[in-house]
């Protein structure tokens, strides 16, 4: 069965005035469908920036990212923006909640992209904070939730298109002990029994626990493959 | 419509700066409403249905020299006149300089020519019977608690009465109405007996300040403006004729281009509104960056960005230039009712529609850049705080 993310001989140069930088270097990894993956590393490693790529917020430098056999590097502006409200769930470590909107309006905004009436778009709304345990603060706006609840908010609205790729870049990195746990299990939950694929940029060992595999980045390189990416690689 | 409550959360966000800056547009939009209110009472004076049928007859000199009363016979004698009336300026005031309205001494058929005047049967036969009857119209009663019975002293300012008495007293025997309310600026006059007039007047006796001449046929309105200025042609009287319309525009005319000033003023206001404005919508966009970076991250695209945030310009523009018109409405019907003499027009479906142009066309301005900006926007760096 062929992977869900397909990544080959990817780089990412950016330019800052005149020099250049190569944040990816060549790199080569297979993510499995129902995979739940943390990538890690120390800062500048490109963690972040393999993460865009994957979720189609960046374009590669060179070299090609498919997902489900959709090579999303060759996507124009607008086309990678009608991909990702299909395909992609988006989860950042400062939850970046809409501040005016209460819980059940953020999570109902990527279905405003869609045909769904109204009526449809709020039920779908209500079942994916039901899903985060948080049905009961749906009037509720972020600021009068705490971290932890404004993360889960955020969680209900990467999954509430269904997509099937969740890309998480450190969903627990402004968040307590017992809030992280929180998450975490929800996340683990989501891909064990919903079947999410989940990609995980996280700096915390413990966090990374929770993944079904870790890789490692190091100067824009894998530097501890698991078995998909040694396949790919062969 | 299901993305309004996006664009109006937007729009709120900082409820202080938004309200003061919709105060602002609502300002801007009041004294619209009220300028172009005065513009179309200029623009409209003398543009009556029955307007167009009416001709003026003045001195070739100036509008102050008067004519002979002998001309009336000759007038009626030209082919396509129907009736011929006349009038002269009185000038008086009433209880103080600030109380000012028009008041004419006027022929017996004034009120023919000027049919749009609706007077009762009844008052117009105790007009013609009484020597010092006066008409008033509805407004100028209305504004005075004027009624039938009043006795209404006026100060001459120009003509005193013979033997040096300055207070001329008219009996109230009239009140007029005007059916058509664009028309209703011209219930802000009284009007009595020309010959009451002539008779009693210290000097300027047996002549008329303007000739009015109804016509049969508008189309003929040339041809009958030169054969009357052909009778005095070469006299000590030379007229000037010309069409009710174009009388009352140039007489206009003499005060000030209301236009052009209505047009500077405005001018002045909706530039310094788009400054205003266009300020605040970029300072709102700058703040929102990383959540319009987070809603292209989920999906919109980026003209769904660049129209939301016009939409946003857009509906901040609508919610205060309604807000302004509507006061304005409000306050124009007020002024009229309260202080007749001001030429205003009620704020009426042509302003609505220049306003809501001016919403749109000023809203798709000042929300322009912030919405490119928005739209340009690259969603790793905006994420970043880069």
């Amino acid at each position: 069965m062929s992977p869900l993310v397909e990544i080959r001989n990817l780089s990412k140069v950016y330019t800052r005035g005149r020099q250049k930088i190569e944040v990816l270097h060549h790199v080569n990894l297979d993510i499995g469908k129902g995979d739940f993956l943390a990538l890690m590393g120390p800062s500048g490693s490109g963690k972040t920036t393999l993460l865009n790529l994957i979720g189609g917020l960046d374009s590669p430098t060179e070299g090609t990212i498919a997902v489900a056999e959709r090579r999303i590097d060759k996507l124009g502006q607008s086309e990678l923006a009608r991909w990702r409200s299909s395909n992609v769930g988006f989860v950042f470590q400062f939850y970046n909640l809409l501040p005016m909107l209460s819980a059940s309006r953020n999570v109902e905004l990527p279905l405003l992209l869609t045909k769904l009436p109204a009526a449809k778009r709020r039920s779908h709304a209500a079942v994916a904070l039901e899903l985060v345990g948080l049905a009961d603060r749906a009037p509720h706006k972020p600021g009068e939730l705490s971290g932890g609840q404004q993360q889960r908010v955020a969680i209900a609205r990467a999954i509430v298109s269904d997509p099937t790729l969740l890309v998480c870049d450190e969903p627990t990195g402004d968040l307590d002990r017992q809030s992280a746990v929180e998450v975490l299990t929800l996340l683990q939950r989501l891909n064990r029994e919903h079947g999410k694929t989940i990609v995980m940029v996280t700096h915390d060992p413990k966090a990374a626990e929770y993944a079904s595999h870790t890789l490692h980045l190091d100067k824009g390189t894998l530097v501890e493959a698991g078995a998909e990416a040694q396949a790919a690689a062969s | 419509m299901k993305y309004l409550h996006l664009v109006w959360s937007a729009l709120f966000r900082r409820k202080t700066r938004t309200l003061f800056t919709l105060l602002s547009v609502l300002a801007a939009f009041l004294l619209f409403g009220l300028l172009n209110s005065v513009r179309q009472a200029f623009a409209n004076a003398g543009q009556s249905v029955a307007g167009a049928s009416r001709m003026i007859t003045i001195s070739k000199v100036s509008f102050m020299v008067n004519l002979p009363l002998s001309l009336e016979m000759r007038l009626q004698a030209v082919p396509g006149v129907a009736e011929v009336t006349y009038a002269n300026w009185f000038g008086g005031i009433y209880q103080d300089p600030k109380n000012f309205f028009a008041n004419e001494a006027v022929a017996p058929n004034f009120f023919d020519v000027y049919s749009e005047l609706k007077l009762p049967p009844a008052q117009m036969a105790a007009w013609q019977a009484t020597r010092t009857g006066a008409v008033v119209g509805a407004s100028l009663a209305a504004k005075f608690h004027w009624k039938i019975g009043d006795q209404i002293p006026l100060q001459a300012t120009i003509f005193p009465q013979k033997g040096g008495v300055n207070t001329w007293t008219f009996n109230l025997v009239g009140i007029y109405h005007i059916a058509n309310p664009r028309e209703r600026q011209q219930e802000n006059a009284l009007f009595f007996h020309w010959k009451y007039f002539d008779e009693a007047a210290a000097f300027g006796g047996g002549v008329a300040g303007w000739y009015v001449e109804k016509i049969a046929q508008p189309k003929d309105a040339d041809r009958i403006a030169q054969a009357i200025d052909a009778i005095s042609a070469n006299s000590d009287h030379e007229t000037k004729t010309q069409s009710e319309d174009s009388f009352q525009a140039s007489f206009v005319s003499q005060f000030a281009d209301i236009g052009l000033i209505v047009g500077g003023i405005m001018g002045a206001v909706f530039f310094t509104l788009v400054l205003l404005t266009g300020n605040t919508m970029a300072q709102a966009v700058r703040e929102r960056i990383p959540e319009l970076a987070i809603l292209k991250t989920i999906g919109f695209s980026n003209r769904s960005v660049l129209a939301l945030v016009l939409a946003e310009a857009v509906l901040l523009l609508a919610l205060g230039g309604a807000a302004g018109l509507g006061l304005a409405d409000v306050a124009v019907s007020l002024i009229r009712a309260r202080l007749g003499a001001i030429p205003m027009l009620p704020v009426g479906l042509e302003s609505w529609l220049q306003g809501v142009g001016l919403m749109a066309v000023i809203g798709l301005l000042v929300g322009a850049l912030p919405a490119r900006r928005g739209m340009r926007l690259r969603i790793v760096d905006a994420l970043a705080g880069r």
